[in-house]
């Protein structure tokens, strides 16, 4: 289990590495202190997936809500509470140590329990899309069990609404 | 583009044809030694003729070596360099060469510009002519013709239809597994004549044939909203199937093309629903909390096979297609999933997953009978030759940490694997039925 914490945290670390890819270049002795100030604008897409967490992870042909899945929805929940324009689309994917079909009705399972815990929590149903991805979109392309774990997955991204 | 073949005449028969000669391959029997035969280039009226009739030898030979039930002889080998078609062979030097069957023949070039193709099986023991045909075809269409003598003669030494004048629509695979980029293709059953249906924009999966040819159903994410489309591959037109309010997906045609079945998502929930293509009336066939996908209608209609977890894990379930009477028929070790009917109503072909690696098999559909055919990192999305003897699928293999995902065929016996070469890498094959 904190495996799986750690994993959450090296994502959003690279999410974050991802979108802000150039600040690097130009960093002086002051620059940590002004990155700080400069982060994500509260209420961004980039502010949800780095302050946080945009995802929770399953068990192999799980799709129940684990208590780290828990605490990370719990965290978002809050998050668009306090953002109440912003409108999210939960991805729903599997590993690929699955048959396609059955991935994406899997896939589909996956974002709804992690919209109906959301939902339970007193986020607005209609804020939330699902969609399925099934096995195509692998965020890991390793082909062994630590890949597989990231993959089983359920995103949250944060569409309409967002501060930039 | 419209294909035509014209079956002209039982060609000038010269020789007789004896009642059912004893030259037979028995297919229904297991593992058959691949039968010796000789296939000759064929000749033409001119050069041009003759160069065709060459290249139609060629794709004969090919289809036959394929098929795992015939060995063609390496013409090097012949002794009897030139046949005409007016004249017997020399059967004593095709006999030297342990041919069983030779095939001859012409090209004839056409006042209106086709070509007349003729064509003669010949049993050499026997002494006899087994089939002597010829088709009149524009020159542009001589594939067509080669598949369909390599078809002719396939049904007339096995006794079951050939399938090689059929297509292949697959999915092409490229870029990172993260971006992977997908379009569905169309080519002969050989690959000859590849060309991209799609432009990779919208990811798409699960293509099937119509039984009425013309037509594919698939999953496309258009506009990031997964539906069920129909694709026509004459006019390139693609249109959504019904207006779902959920992700509708793993589509299939009915056998006598007037329905598909398939799976939409509600709520987190997949069930099976039909769509009466004519009526465009939906109905819904399964109501269980459990994952129900993979449909596949029986080639008489009055059963779908499907994949569910509703007893805990991944298995195979057979229903009347009014969704009543429904019975577990898969009990071996591992999960068990995608059921296709075959075309000739007998077995069931599957994906079963146990101890890390993945099989494509059969069975019965009592679910008795279990035959594995396949194996390997992960295979799935079997699809059958409309003769039901020869099944296609995917399979991706691991070389370090780098996967390839490739087509293979497989006939009934699993002797007889061969990798389907593509231009890119490929999954998700689905089989045509015969051209009609």
């Amino acid at each position: 289990m904190r495996k799986f914490l750690g994993l959450v945290g090296a994502v959003a670390l690279l999410a974050a590495c991802e979108t802000a890819p150039t600040d690097g270049a130009n960093a002086n002795a002051s620059g940590d202190a002004a990155a700080q100030k400069l982060g994500p604008a509260a209420g961004s897409a980039q502010d949800f997936v780095v302050n946080v967490g945009d995802r929770v992870f399953f068990g192999f042909d799980q799709y129940n809500i684990s208590a780290d899945a828990r605490s990370t929805l719990e965290k978002q929940a809050m998050w668009l509470k306090k953002f109440p324009g912003v409108t999210i689309v939960l991805e729903g994917h599997a590993d690929e140590r699955g048959t396609r079909e059955y991935n994406l009705a899997l896939g589909e399972r996956r974002a709804n329990a992690a919209k109906e815990y959301l939902v339970s929590l007193g986020v607005d149903a209609m804020r939330i899309k699902t969609i399925s991805y099934g096995k195509e979109r692998p965020v890991a392309l390793g082909h062994n069990e630590a890949a597989w774990t990231q993959n089983r997955r359920a995103v949250t991204v944060v569409t309409v609404g967002a501060g930039s | 583009m419209k294909f035509c073949v014209r079956f002209l005449t039982l060609a000038v028969l010269l020789f007789s044809s004896q009642a059912w000669a004893e030259l037979r391959v028995d297919i229904t029997q297991g593992r058959v030694e691949p039968m010796p035969l000789a296939v000759v280039e064929f000749t033409g009226d001119n050069s041009d003729a003759a160069q065709i009739g060459a290249q139609i030898a060629q794709v004969v030979s090919a289809d036959l070596e394929r098929s795992g039930l015939f060995r063609p002889i390496d013409p090097k080998a012949f002794i009897q360099k030139e046949l005409s078609m007016t004249t017997l062979p020399r059967f004593g030097d095709w006999r030297i060469l342990n041919a069983q069957a030779l095939v001859q023949g012409h090209a004839v070039p056409q006042a209106n510009g086709e070509l007349a193709i003729q064509f003669r099986l010949w049993d050499v023991n026997a002494e006899t002519q087994m089939v002597g045909l010829a088709y009149n075809t524009v020159a542009d269409n001589w594939r067509r013709v080669a598949h369909i003598i390599a078809d002719t003669i396939y049904q007339r030494i096995t006794g079951e239809s050939g399938y090689f004048d059929t297509r292949i629509v697959y999915v092409a695979e490229s870029g990172p597994a993260n971006k992977r980029v997908k379009r569905l293709a169309i080519m002969d059953q050989d690959g000859a004549k590849h060309r991209f249906l799609t432009d990779g924009l919208d990811l798409v999966l699960t293509p099937r044939f119509s039984p009425t040819l013309q037509e594919i159903t698939y999953l496309s994410y258009y506009k990031n909203t997964p539906r069920v489309y129909l694709f026509n591959i004459d006019s390139g037109r693609q249109s959504i199937l019904g207006d779902f309010p959920g992700m509708t997906f793993a589509p299939r045609f009915s056998f006598d093309g007037t329905k598909v079945v398939m799976s939409m998502a509600r709520d987190g929930n997949s069930d099976i629903y039909t769509m009466d293509l004519a009526t465009r009336q939906t109905r819904r066939v399964t109501r269980h909390s459990s994952i129900d996908t993979s449909p596949s209608y029986s080639p008489d209609g009055k059963s779908i096979a499907f994949n569910s977890d509703r007893g805990g894990s991944q298995q195979i379930y057979v229903m009347d297609s009014t969704g009543k009477n429904v019975r577990r028929i898969s009990f071996g070790k591992g999960r068990y999933a995608t059921p296709v009917w075959s075309p000739r109503g007998d077995l069931i072909a599957f994906t079963k997953m146990t101890g890390g690696k993945f099989y494509i098999g059969v069975m019965r559909t009592d679910g008795s009978g279990e035959r594995l055919l396949a194996d390997g990192y992960l295979v799935e999305s079997p699809t059958w030759a409309p003769n039901g003897r020869v099944l296609m699928f995917y399979r991706e293999t691991l070389r370090g940490e780098k996967k390839t995902t490739k087509l293979y065929s497989v006939d009934l016996t699993g002797y007889n694997e061969r990798e389907v070469i593509t231009p890119l890498e490929g999954s998700d094959p689905a089989w045509s039925p015969l051209i009609p």
